[in-house]
């Protein structure tokens, strides 16, 4: 679980750490990252999914999406946080789940176990 | 050659993904374990590790994340193993001490791993051991394991590391907490961190006061610590580094790791045979003997020797 880019705000990413934690996911959080801290935790630590809180510039989060897909083309993406509908379209045309505000948190639970179910 | 020595062979050739993917077959603890662990035995015993641990919040992440720059001038390779608690609830975890140490800068002369407990006490994963071992045979030359926030007692990381250094922060304790059993009798170097706090002095001297009664030779070094402005970090990673030296040069080194081999032995059958429990548990018979234990027509006796007897049966 990261945020991309400039991006100050805990609550979404705690939030959905702690719904994940509860419905017996080990999540790990990096907080505030780079494209290289993401793609770094993302073969370390051998994570079946990757949440990106999407802050900042929607291409510095394009660029995160796309070499984490590189480095692990298997591991599915979602994504949340104040994503403007433009951007929305941009991440699914890559592939990636996005949880805009308003998304519930079961719905956020069942995507991970959706998207981690064959791994 | 199997899977698991294909991936053995390539994490060992320094393959960060193979190496990553072992890690989560060990944390699984299936039977690959002792295949990864045949593979690897040649290939441990180089390393040195550093335990670190102490309670919740004391700042063992930020600290080591504040020692690499140092441990980098002496170690080509440094590997980090960090363990957070499981939820004994939902079986999940958080795992936050990446937030504090990404290791980014140091490209890859740094490799970070978490790891939750999964229901183990003693602070640290049942998969630790094999982990360390892991990164040790891939040519991590030093290796620092950071144990989940710790109370008194949960000080399986001694079996592990070389040196064990336990971070404690200034208002910790006064004299009867530093002489309670556990934790001051773990510590090869203690640090105060925090020390920017104010009652550092006080904790430092309650500290060495205690430390002294336990006449040992050399006496553990007390450091004081800003993990966070890197205050006192350079001489604390000096007296991490005199610890290994008085190690190497006494001979210490080699007994002790023949001691912690002992345990290893000691802690793998243990573990193999939870594994077999736990199976025996899920049979059939073992839910039907549970259920007419409930009815009261089983007496816990005859139930416990009914399935130890199971558990002792050779299986075909």
């Amino acid at each position: 679980m990261a945020k991309t880019g400039l991006d100050g705000h805990w609550r979404g990413p705690t939030i959905v750490a702690r719904a994940l934690r509860d419905a017996g996911f080990e999540v790990i959080m990096i907080g505030m990252a780079n494209t290289d801290d993401i793609v770094r935790a993302a073969v370390d630590e051998d994570v079946d999914l990757v949440g990106l809180n999407v802050g900042g510039h929607i291409d510095v989060a394009i660029r995160a999406v796309n070499s984490v897909q590189e480095a692990r083309p298997e591991v599915p993406i979602f994504a949340g946080g104040t994503v403007p509908p433009r951007s929305v379209k941009m991440l699914q045309d890559l592939g990636v789940e996005v949880y805009p505000p308003g998304s519930q948190l079961a719905d956020i639970v069942d995507a991970a176990q959706r998207l981690t179910a064959t791994r | 050659m199997s899977a698991i020595c294909e991936q053995v062979d390539a994490a060992l050739a320094g393959s960060r993904p193979a190496l990553a993917r072992l890690l989560s077959i060990a944390e699984r603890s299936g039977p690959e374990l002792l295949e990864i662990e045949d593979r690897i035995s040649a290939r441990v015993g180089n390393a040195l590790v550093v335990g670190v641990t102490g309670p919740p919040g004391a700042g063992k992440s930020t600290l080591i994340n504040a020692l690499l720059p140092h441990a980098l001038k002496d170690f080509d390779g440094v590997g980090v193993l960090a363990v957070d608690p499981s939820s004994p609830f939902s079986d999940g975890a958080i795992l936050g001490d990446r937030v504090r140490m990404q290791g980014g800068e140091y490209g890859s002369s740094v490799f970070i791993r978490s790891m939750a407990s999964r229901g183990e006490l003693g602070g640290l994963a049942r998969a630790a051991s094999t982990a360390m071992r892991l990164m040790d045979a891939c040519g991590w030359s030093l290796i620092i394991i950071e144990t989940l926030g710790i109370g008194q007692v949960e000080l399986d990381v001694m079996n592990l590391a070389d040196t064990t250094l336990v971070v404690l922060n200034p208002g910790w304790g006064d004299t009867i907490q530093a002489n309670k059993a556990g934790l001051t009798e773990a510590g090869d170097v203690f640090v105060i961190n925090k020390a920017d706090k104010p009652g550092a002095d006080v904790t430092r001297t309650d500290l060495l006061e205690s430390l002294s009664l336990l006449n040992r030779e050399p006496p553990p070094p007390v450091c004081q610590s800003t993990a966070s402005t890197g205050d006192g970090v350079a001489e604390l990673w000096t007296a991490l580094r005199d610890h290994q030296d008085y190690l190497e040069q006494s001979g210490q080194l080699d007994s002790a790791r023949a001691h912690k081999q002992q345990l290893l032995v000691r802690r793998t059958i243990t573990h193999q045979l939870t594994h077999e429990v736990e199976r025996l548990m899920d049979s059939d018979l073992a839910t039907s003997m549970l259920d007419q234990s409930t009815l009261g027509q089983l007496d816990l006796r005859q139930t416990v020797d009914r399935l130890l007897r199971e558990l002792a049966r050779p299986r075909g």
